[in-house]
């Protein structure tokens, strides 16, 4: 109210009903907004569990049909309701838990307790893993193998190095998925698929050394004149790079094959040592083997690495990149190794799909890939190993159970639904990391924000 | 202190340019072992860039920077504190996600066995309200504790030159003058400091000798007793005029 004199200004001001103010509406309280939370589930599940519809009338009239058949309605909002009615009612039965975060906490707590307790309990937790790894694939169907390999378990090997990118140093890369491209093609030019031939044909198996490397170079190089920069900027840079990849995948007919690809089949890798004949072939399940013992190499050397010298530099850097370097910290040394060992692991990820489904093209490396991962990570938990896992097994995984209840292309549209409601209830993810859990604690606690490249803000003045 | 020794800290008529921008123009300064000596000046002076260039974050265009005699101007700033300089930034940076005693152990990160338990033992001597909060998150402290843990971490590396970056900023005058209390007993156990400040008084009832900067340029280097008599400094940053 500017040139406005005192008096006018009181005159004018409304008047203010504070105790209005201070009441809460009772649809705010945290147990009616449960309420609706657990409501608005059940209609999803009766939505997704319901009769679909293909076309755009059709969709109208699944809706209705979903929403008169009064059994399935019913069933579903009722076993929300009543999951609420425990949750809130049930108290008696249980210790009192304030928060929905309190309770999961309080029930997970011993097995917290156990895993935390030395290096046997995470030893033992993942012979479990690996075990149930190896053994549940055999079980599946010829189809669900093969999500199990081509989706899982590329981005499972994908989501474990990004997570050293984002969720160790802080690095928002968004073209990760070039890294994986430049994997793919370098399996695809040393095999003699492309239209160029290489110097020497190897066998996949070899290649992967020599695509790590090259992954690792081109990780260097586009990070070294770059990670001076931070955040959003860094972002940008590394799209950039994608679109760079990803074009000159596409025109450099001649040498890539443009937009068609390989030419030849990338042979399937092979194993001719001491006597010892295998080939990859075209089953599923020998490839997730091969996948599961790298994700699981990788899972040890990277948990090594975490707690080493070098993961307290990454969580200095993506801390306060200052304050690192007045503790005596070479930054742009740790944000390379980072981003370098993030690269060589898209690379090999890309070297496993490539030679598992034999022809590429440019279109197997969309930027949507990037941000899928991306999104896995987020969701499972950023720098914790074990949520990445998890995160991006039930994110892969998830698509194809809806297959079987919604229309294809409806199956994004409830993947995005998931990753908004657990953005908004959980941002910390499936499993988070103890460090990411204090951020977002600080940031709810008006310390800075926990974005996810950084932690609660550097200065308080 | 003999004469005939070089001073810990010398700055040979350093220039420093922010691309077109002049910061420095050509200043030089002495430390000799011991001392505490500050560098005063308004805001934009060129306190801050002559701290970052002698810890290695910025390279001079020209002149030196010399400690115990030798040229380090050019040496990168993660070697320069295992030289034996450490710097607590402006604007107390502490990492806010990590436990005070996490920041402190990252302080010693120059170490490769880690944090030494005598030096653990010598920060929370110095700082009782940082051992008290060890295990709170530093994003947590209040602003003259953050503060505090700055410095703490800073010493964590056993610097010989201790370079501190307006430590008052945004503090209550009674957290100041605890905090250069604590300085003083710092720079009593042998640690020379060189302390950038705003405010002339605190600092120069520590410091031995002051420096004067005005837009890139020394002015005036005095003792303190000079510099706290001083009209000039007087009426510029003891309050009793503009800034
Ligand atoms: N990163 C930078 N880029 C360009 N100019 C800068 C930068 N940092 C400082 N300056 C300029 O250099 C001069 C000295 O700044 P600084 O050393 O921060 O002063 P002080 O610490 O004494 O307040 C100021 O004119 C400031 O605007
Ligand atoms: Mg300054």
């Amino acid at each position: 109210m500017s040139g406005g004199t005192a008096s006018e200004e009181s005159f004018r001001r409304p008047k203010v009903d504070v105790a209005r103010l201070r009441r809460d509406a009772w649809y705010r309280r945290p147990r009616w907004r449960r309420l609706l939370g657990f409501v608005v589930a059940g209609l999803a599940l009766a939505v997704v569990t319901g009769p679909q519809g293909a076309g755009s009338t059709a969709l109208m009239s699944s809706l209705k049909a979903t929403f008169t058949s009064v059994p399935r309605l019913g069933v579903c909002v009722g076993i929300g309701v009543l999951l609420w009615a425990v949750r809130e009612f049930g108290a008696p039965l249980r210790a009192p838990a304030r928060t929905a975060q309190d309770g999961v906490a309080r029930g997970v707590a011993p097995l917290r307790r156990f895993y935390a307790a030395g290096v046997w309990p995470k030893l033992a937790v993942g012979a479990l893993v690996l075990l149930a790894g190896a053994v549940i694939p055999n079980l599946l169907s010829p189809t669900w193998q093969v999500v199990f390999v081509e989706q899982m378990g590329v981005y499972l090997l994908l989501a474990v190095g990004l997570n050293v990118v984002i969720g160790w140093a802080g690095l928002l890369d968004l073209g990760f998925v070039a890294f994986y491209a430049v994997g793919a093609y370098s399996v695809a030019f040393w095999t003699g698929s492309l239209p160029v031939q290489p110097p020497v044909v190897l066998n996949p198996f070899v290649v992967i050394p020599i695509a790590v490397l090259t992954c690792l170079a081109a990780g260097l190089l586009l990070g070294t004149p770059t990670l001076r920069l931070r955040g959003d900027y860094l972002a940008i840079v590394t799209l950039g790079f994608h679109e760079i990849v990803y074009l000159v995948a596409k025109n450099a007919d001649g040498f890539t094959g443009g937009s068609r690809g390989t030419t030849k089949m990338i042979p399937h890798p092979s194993i001719h040592l001491f006597g010892l004949d295998y080939n990859w072939m075209f089953d599923p399940l020998p490839y997730w083997y091969l996948i599961l013992a790298f994700t699981a190499i990788l899972v040890v050397l990277f948990s090594r690495l975490e707690n080493s010298r070098i993961g307290r530099a990454w969580t200095a850097v993506r801390e306060d990149e200052v304050a690192a370097q007045a503790s005596g910290l070479n930054t742009v040394r740790y944000k390379l190794m980072a981003f370098a060992i993030g690269a060589s692991t898209s690379g090999l990820a890309g070297v496993v799909y490539a030679s598992k489904v034999g022809f590429i093209n440019p279109d197997n490396f969309p930027l949507l890939a990037s941000i899928l991962v991306l999104s896995y990570v987020i969701f499972g938990g950023m720098g914790s190993i074990a949520g990445v896992l998890v995160g991006t097994a039930l994110l892969t995984l998830l698509p194809q159970w809806l297959k079987s209840y919604v229309p294809a292309e409806d199956r994004y549209m409830y993947l995005g639904g998931l990753l908004v409601a657990m953005m908004i209830f959980r941002p910390q993810g499936v499993i988070p990391s103890r460090r990411r859990q204090r951020e977002i604690k600080l940031a709810e606690s008006g310390v800075g924000g926990a974005d996810a490249t950084g932690a609660a803000g550097g200065t308080t003045s | 202190m003999s004469e005939s020794e070089p001073p810990l800290l010398e700055l040979d008529r350093l220039e420093v340019s922010y691309g077109a921008i002049r910061a420095l123009r050509g200043i030089s300064v002495a430390v000799r072992r011991g001392e505490v000596v500050a560098l005063l000046g308004a805001n934009g002076a060129g306190k801050t860039t002559t701290l970052r260039t002698v810890s290695g974050l910025l390279k001079p265009r020209s002149g030196g920077v010399l400690f115990r005699g030798e040229r380090i101007d050019g040496v990168p700033a993660h070697h320069v504190v295992a030289l034996g300089i450490a710097h607590a930034p402006e604007g107390r940076r502490v990492f806010p996600v990590m436990s005070v005693l996490e920041n402190l152990r990252m302080g010693a990160y120059r170490f490769r066995g880690g944090a030494r338990r005598e030096d653990l033992d010598r920060v929370f001597g110095l700082f009782p309200r940082l051992a008290e909060r060890r295990t709170q998150l530093a994003g947590t402290l209040s602003g003259g504790e953050q503060q505090m843990l700055a410095i703490g971490r800073a010493l964590m590396a056993r610097p010989e030159l201790l370079l501190l970056d307006e430590p008052s900023m945004g503090l209550a005058p009674m957290v100041v003058r605890q905090i250069f209390e604590i300085v003083r007993e710092i720079n009593q156990q042998g640690t020379t400091v060189l302390l950038v400040e705003q405010n002339a008084a605190q600092a120069l009832r520590l410091a031995t000798r002051g420096y004067v900067l005005e837009t890139g340029a020394v002015v005036m280097e005095e003792t303190a007793e000079v510099l706290l008599r001083d009209d000039r400094v007087r009426a510029a940053y003891l309050g009793e005029g503009a800034a």
